[in-house]
Parts: C-alpha cells; sequence; structure tokens
C-alpha cells in the first residue's frame, strides 16, 4: 500500500503569507519581548547586568505564576478575580504558622497551597454545578477573601517569620533565586499539563466549544473545578512565595495583582474568547511587563506613567486578540 | 372587480457560493388576500422572503410594491414601506417586558428627548391587544410567557406596523387549536382592510381555512400557482416533490444482523411523544420529517443530552440508562450533530485536536500524558481514509470548508470505532462531490456491521441511504416505511400527518 505521509500542500497563493501570519501569531509576542529588551539596553546602561535581568525575573515570578495560572482558566472561557485576595489570605495565614517555634515548616507551605486549592475548588463548584457567571463568582471570593484575611490577621501585618521560610523568597540555589527556580518549575509543569495531557485537551475543547465539548462526552464541570482549583493552588504559592520575600504576612498583601496577571496573560496571547492560549505566552506577557515597569524606572519614568502605558499596551494587545480570532 | 397586485416579484435568482438558492422565481399577491407559499426544506421559501424583507438582494430579478419598483436594502426599509413579518424563530428579547418587545426601537418617547414614555408604551399595547382581541398584560416580562403566548406577542408586533403586507412564516408552529382559530379570525378582519398575508405552512389542513391561493417552490425553482379551491393535496404533494431523482445510490450488499439500538415509547414534553423504534447492526434507519417534527430531539435524548420525561432505552438488548453523553459514548455511540459550528467543531482548534477528543483515553501512555505519535497516526490514517483535505494536521478547523470540517467530526466518532452511530443532516451545506463521497462512507460503515441513524431534510439523500424510514411528523411517529415501498410522495404524507395525529391522542 503506498505510504503517503508526505502531505501536498494545496496550491495557493497565500502560501508565503500564510506561513508569515503563522510567525507572527505564534512567535509574535516573543519578538516584542526581545525588540523591549533591546530597546532597553541601547537606553540605558544599567538595563543589560546579570543583575538587573535577574532582578526583572524574580520581581515578575510572583504575578508570573498567577498569571499561568490565570490563563489555563482564560482558555476555558472564564475568569478569575480572586487570585490577589488569595494571595492575600494565603500570606496571613502562613504567616501565622512560619515562627521558628510553631509547627514545622512543611505544614505550614501545605496550609498556604491548601487555602489556595480550596478557594479555587469553591470557585469552580460554585461556576460548574450552579451555573453562575465566573466574573460573579470570582468576585464575590474576591471580597469575601480579602475579609478573611483582614479579619484573620486583625487588620495588621504579621512577622517574626522563621529564618527557614525566608529562604523560599528570599534564598539562592546556585546563584538563582528560589522563586524563580520555582516559577520555572510551575512553567514546566504548567506546560507539561496544558499540552501532553487528556485534561489540557479538554481544557481547549471546553474553551474552544463547551456544548461540542459536552457531546464529545468531556465531563466539563469536573474539568472547570480541577482548573479552578489549580489556579487557586498557584495564587497560594505566590501569596507564599510574597510573604517570604517581604517577610511580612500582609493582609493588604497582591492587590490588583489579579488584574496584571489577566493583563500578562492576555499580552502573551491568551484569547478572552477561549480555546487560545499557552504558558509560554502568559510567561512572556508576564516577562514584558516586568522589562517594562524595570526599564522605565531606571529611566526614571514617574509609575503613574508606568501605568498609564500598562494600560495602552493591555488594550493593544487585546484590540490584536479580537482582530486576530474575528469569526469570518 | 379584479383586486390589484399589492406585491409583484418577477424572476428572481439570488445565488449563494456553491448554491442556487432562487432561479427566475415569480410571486404574485394581490391585496386582500392570504397567498400561502408552500414547498419543502430548502425550497427557497426563506430565502424568497429575506429578499422581500430587504436582508437579501437579488442578484436578478424585480420587485414591484404598490406598483412601484422596490429596491430594499434593509429590514426597516422594509418596514417603513409597509412590509412586516413574523418570523418562524422566535427570538424574545427575554427580560423586557411583552410591550417594549413589541415596540423595540420605536419606542414612544417625550418629544424629541430620547426618553422613553413607558405609560404610553404600555397604553398602546393595551389598545393593540385590545383590538386583536388579544389576553396578555403587556407589562408581563417575556420570559415568563408561554411559547404560545410569544408566539402571540409575535404576532401582534408584525400586525403593530399596520403593514399592507404581513410574511408569517410558520405562525402557528407553536400554538394550540382555540388560538390558530383567533388567529384566522385576526387575518380575516385584516383581509376586509386590504391587507395581503403570505403564509408559510406545512399544515395542508390550515390552507383550506384560510389561504385563497398557493404558490409552491422546489430546488429554488417556481413550480406553480394555484388558486386553493382547484388545488387538491395530491396535486401539492406532487408539485412539491415530484423531481427525477438524479442521484443513484449504489447500496452494497447489506448483511443486517440482530437489533443493536431499541427505543420504547420515548417522551420529552414539549418535542416529541411515544416514539418507538429500532435499529439493527448493518442497518441504516432514516428518519425524515418536516422541520419542528422533532427528530433531532429524539436523537439528542437517546444520546443523554435531553433528559427524557418517559420511556426506555435498550443497547443490545439490555435496558440501560444515560444521563450524559458519556454514558451513550461508553455503550458503544456516536453523534454526529446538526449543526457543526454550534456543537461539533472546535473552531479555534487543530484539525487534530478535534479528531481525537473523543478517544483520547487510548492515546495516553503509563504516565498518563499523550503519546503524540500515536495521535498523528491515527489522524493521518483518517485524513486518508476519508479523503480530508487539509493541508496539514495542525490546521486550524475553522479555516477548513463545510465539507472537510464534517468529514474531521466523523474521523472524531470513528477512532472511538462505535456500534451506534447518529448522523444529523450529515451532508448539510455540503457539496455534491463531498457528498457522494460521505454516502459511501455510510454504506461502508453499514457493511462493517454499524447501525446507523441519519436523520435528513433532503428526500433523495434520504430515500438512497435508508433500509427504512421512519417518518415523524409534529412530534409524533406518523409511519414506517420500507426502502422499497417509499416515495417521495408517501414520505411527505407521513410529514403532513401531524394535525391528525395530535387531534386523535387528545379526543
Amino acid at each position: 500500500m503506498n505510504q503517503q505521509t508526505q502531505v501536498s500542500v494545496e496550491k495557493e497563493k497565500i502560501d508565503f503569507k500564510a506561513f508569515s501570519m503563522h510567525i507572527l501569531k505564534s512567535y509574535g509576542m516573543l519578538l516584542i519581548l526581545i525588540g523591549l529588551v533591546i530597546l532597553m539596553s541601547i537606553l540605558t546602561p544599567y538595563f543589560v547586568t546579570t543583575n538587573n535581568l535577574l532582578n526583572i525575573v524574580l520581581q515578575m515570578s510572583v504575578i508570573g505564576i498567577v498569571a499561568i495560572g490565570v490563563t489555563f482558566i482564560i482558555i476555558t472561557a472564564g475568569i478569575d478575580l480572586s487570585s490577589g485576595s488569595v494571595i492575600a489570605l494565603t500570606s496571613v495565614i502562613v504567616a501565622s504558622l512560619a515562627h521558628p517555634n510553631s509547627v514545622p515548616l512543611f505544614v505550614a507551605i501545605l496550609a498556604a497551597l491548601g487555602v489556595g486549592l480550596l478557594t479555587g475548588i469553591v470557585n469552580g463548584s460554585i461556576i460548574a454545578y450552579g451555573n453562575i457567571a465566573p466574573f460573579i463568582v470570582t468576585l464575590g471570593m474576591m471580597t469575601a477573601a480579602r475579609g478573611l484575611a483582614l479579619l484573620y490577621s486583625g487588620g495588621r501585618p504579621i512577622g517574626g517569620l522563621s529564618e527557614a521560610f525566608r529562604f523560599i523568597g528570599q534564598g539562592n540555589i546556585f546563584g538563582i533565586p528560589v522563586p524563580i527556580i520555582i516559577f520555572t518549575f510551575v512553567g514546566l509543569i504548567s506546560w507539561i499539563i496544558l499540552n501532553k495531557t487528556k485534561l489540557g485537551k479538554a481544557i481547549y475543547a471546553i474553551g474552544g466549544n463547551e456544548q461540542a465539548a459536552i457531546i464529545a462526552g468531556i465531563n466539563v464541570a469536573k474539568v472547570k473545578v480541577i482548573v479552578y482549583g489549580y489556579a487557586g493552588l498557584l495564587s497560594g504559592l505566590a501569596g507564599l512565595i510574597l510573604t517570604s520575600r517581604i517577610a511580612s504576612g500582609q493582609p493588604t498583601a497582591g492587590t490588583m495583582y489579579e488584574l496584571d496577571a489577566i493583563a500578562a496573560s492576555v499580552i502573551g496571547g491568551t484569547s478572552l474568547s477561549g480555546g487560545i492560549g499557552t504558558v509560554g505566552g502568559a510567561i512572556i506577557g508576564a516577562l514584558i511587563i516586568g522589562v517594562m515597569n524595570n526599564g522605565l524606572d531606571l529611566l526614571n519614568v514617574s509609575s503613574y506613567w508606568q501605568q498609564i502605558l500598562k494600560g495602552v499596551i493591555i488594550t493593544v494587545a487585546v484590540f490584536i486578540d479580537v482582530k486576530k480570532n474575528k469569526k469570518k | 372587480m379584479k383586486a390589484m397586485y399589492i406585491l409583484e416579484m418577477n424572476n428572481i435568482t439570488k445565488e449563494f457560493p456553491g448554491v442556487k438558492a432562487l432561479q427566475d422565481v415569480n410571486l404574485y399577491v394581490k391585496e386582500g388576500t392570504v397567498h400561502a407559499l408552500m414547498g419543502e426544506n430548502g425550497a427557497g421559501k426563506s430565502t424568497l422572503m429575506k429578499i422581500l424583507m430587504g436582508i437579501y438582494s437579488p442578484d436578478k430579478g424585480t420587485v414591484k410594491f404598490k406598483g412601484q419598483k422596490l429596491k430594499l436594502n434593509s429590514i426597516s426599509h422594509a418596514l417603513k414601506n409597509g412590509i412586516s413579518m413574523i418570523h418562524q424563530e422566535l427570538s424574545p428579547i427575554l427580560h423586557m417586558t411583552v410591550a417594549e418587545n413589541i415596540f423595540v426601537g420605536r419606542e414612544p418617547t417625550y418629544g424629541k428627548t430620547g426618553f422613553i414614555n413607558h405609560k404610553k408604551l404600555v397604553e398602546r399595547t393595551r389598545k393593540l391587544f385590545e383590538k386583536l382581541e388579544i389576553d396578555i398584560n403587556p407589562k408581563a416580562k417575556m420570559a415568563d410567557l408561554s411559547i404560545a403566548n410569544m408566539q402571540i406577542v409575535e404576532i401582534a408586533k408584525a400586525i403593530s406596523y399596520n403593514s399592507s403586507l404581513i410574511i408569517m412564516d410558520e405562525p402557528t408552529s407553536a400554538i394550540t387549536e382555540k388560538e390558530v382559530d383567533h388567529l384566522f379570525k385576526i387575518i380575516r378582519s385584516l383581509k376586509k382592510k386590504g391587507v395581503a398575508i403570505i403564509y408559510i405552512t406545512h399544515k395542508m389542513e390550515e390552507l383550506h381555512q384560510i389561504a385563497d391561493e398557493v404558490t409552491v417552490l422546489r430546488d429554488g425553482q417556481y413550480i406553480g400557482t394555484d388558486l386553493i379551491k382547484n388545488i387538491t393535496k395530491d396535486k401539492l404533494i406532487e408539485m412539491m416533490v415530484g423531481r427525477e431523482l438524479k442521484q443513484s445510490f449504489q447500496r452494497p450488499e447489506k448483511v443486517i444482523k440482530d437489533v443493536a439500538l431499541s427505543v420504547q415509547n420515548l417522551s420529552v414534553d414539549g418535542h416529541f411523544h411515544d416514539i418507538s423504534f429500532e435499529v439493527k447492526k448493518g442497518e441504516i434507519l432514516g428518519i425524515a420529517g418536516l422541520m419542528g417534527s422533532g427528530r433531532s430531539e429524539v436523537i439528542e435524548t437517546i444520546f443523554g443530552v435531553r433528559k427524557a420525561n418517559s420511556g426506555e432505552i435498550f443497547v443490545n438488548g439490555k435496558k440501560t440508562v444515560i444521563n450524559s453523553p458519556r454514558d451513550a459514548i461508553n455503550l458503544g455511540m456516536g453523534l454526529l450533530t446538526e449543526d457543526r459550528k454550534l456543537t461539533g467543531c472546535f473552531l479555534p482548534l487543530s484539525v487534530m485536536d478535534n479528531m481525537v477528543t473523543v478517544n483520547i483515553d487510548k492515546y495516553t501512555n503509563g504516565l498518563g500524558l499523550l503519546s503524540k505519535k500515536k495521535m498523528k497516526e491515527d489522524c493521518l490514517n483518517q485524513k486518508k481514509m476519508l479523503e480530508i483535505k487539509t493541508p496539514h494536521l495542525k490546521q486550524i478547523i475553522q479555516n477548513l470548508s463545510g465539507g472537510n470540517q464534517q468529514k474531521v467530526l466523523l474521523a472524531r466518532w470513528l477512532l472511538r470505532d462505535p456500534d451506534i452511530l447518529f448522523l444529523d443532516e450529515p451532508t448539510r451545506g455540503i457539496d455534491i462531490g463531498a457528498k457522494a463521497e460521505i454516502y459511501n462512507l455510510i454504506f461502508d460503515l453499514a457493511k462493517k456491521g454499524k447501525a446507523i441513524v441519519v436523520i435528513s431534510s433532503e428526500m433523495p439523500e434520504i430515500l438512497g441511504l435508508s433500509d427504512r424510514i421512519m417518518v415523524m411528523s409534529e412530534g409524533y411517529k406518523a409511519g414506517e416505511l420500507t426502502r422499497e415501498e417509499a416515495s417521495q410522495e408517501k414520505i411527505m404524507e407521513l410529514c403532513t400527518l401531524g394535525e391528525k395525529i395530535k387531534k386523535s391522542k387528545v379526543s
């Protein structure tokens, strides 16, 4: 039998155009990141130092981890506004446990992750089984979690954290800051889940066409609970790292982080209408924000202008996304 | 005195890419008459009316309204000129009130300020309802109304434009006999005022009650016009379906074995009642029926997408309970849905991702990770067998042609090797070449021993594919025909039996 694995491409004139469009779509944001790095290097000599570059990644680790989690959610055509508040809740809980003569460190860590996971599962369950819009449910969680954090901490920061705990956010392994190592790990595992597992395919399918996913036998409710749970878990992890870095449990931690995370995800190519997005894209999106913040800081641009610029970039990114995915 | 023609549509031709929707169609409607427009699904009725409502413009031909040549370019243009329409598909604005729905887009305001005068809005609606003797609260929320009442509101809305020509597309599909009589009373009083009505329906009995003339379309062509009093039901059916069957279906030798699926007394309130049938291995069962007959709903219920109110399903002789598509899939079923864009394709995803969806369990290795090699192998295999035209598996499915999209979806189910396959309008919107390919695939699958159920609105297709044909009408099983005894006329006759069945069940 004729082994015809060599597929003949349909002879159309759009071949070259399609190829360049493909490159732009897949690597567009990476090219922009590289472009930004080059631009900043030209504008200020302090940018390209190892120290500075590592600093950028370090600063973006927390938001980057949240961005990866929220990317999973946005791919299913959902949204999560509660990440920042979950960071705060995790922060005060883990800070209250991570004292030198208190419970073992790993218990504190598990508690942090557990809190994040639980809030995510609650979100996902109400969304999937209660059939309520993700925007509303996570908005409620955002308010409730923040309230819980304030309640638990009495509105005050919690200090006195053990040295072992502070290593997580402030230590280095072989010269690389621990948060960056964790960030890399999270990126790797998330990439594997999204691209190499049944669950990952189901996530894309639900975002691509939820009704078709149901008909294809996918347990949509279960997948949604898992997705929101995972995002919650990552928010818990982010809260853990943040608390360790600033060596203090803050009920006000993570304010507005959810928006930064969503911005990073969307800039990285995730589509708010669902079915499109990548872990790599989320990371690149976070780095773009990081490079911009850092570069503009070095150039002494006021942080107010930086905020305006960030808003412009997010709008442009969403505009490009809408244009790209416009259904004929 | 001879009545004047209020509408003259001459030689209307309209083409869409790959499909000739209308060819040289004529329609002449006299004022103060009810002119019925009849034809099968896809005959061109909707397209013709859309041209009249300004939604489409004809490629050739002219439209004359009240003696003036008219070139309509939008719905509001049509409304301003005195043409309004009652749509077949109800699209009420559910969270608004009845009054708001009726006057949406033309709400009475305080002078030119743009602020809506709610009192006047309700008052006008009340007056309208009084005139039409309709008993619905104008302040009621649309969502709280029954489907029947929603249709009545739709009817009132069309009349409120004070148009000279009203198009009514299946206006009685959701309402009961009492309301139908009421509607006819309204229509008769409109006629007296000189209003002309174009009445689209599949219900033959209604024609004799309300229509004066009838025009028949078939396959986009104008067949003829006659006075209702001069035409018989048989003649009408002949005009609607009497075509030569050009496509000769090569039905290969069939090997039909035991019963794979048996459905008993299946019912879903509001959609279909008491449906029983069986399908054997190696057999192709066709389900024919007009729009609204409930065919897709039956299949969806068996597949676990809808919940049944009563009835039982037996797979290979064993009674089963199917609560979700997953249950159906695990029992060896597959479903190719009616609308691939709406419930079939994951449009932003690749061809491969669309294909592996249902069978994905078979591609995980020990670690729970997907084996890209296995997936690619199977997908390339399907691509070859089904002759799917795509430059590569990574191509986004949205960019494929309709026929190829359909093939990818078929491959999705075939990869799972189902024993029972449901195909709902498998060749809808697909060109002749791809259609033939899909027919051969279906015959092949039957030969392999699969039980296949095909829903189709195309007569040649269902006659050519099926070993047996079950005909549904208005939610009831109207009858069953074998391949040998089936004909277009017999099917059409059964399709319109619905009213009689309904009446006999009630009495």
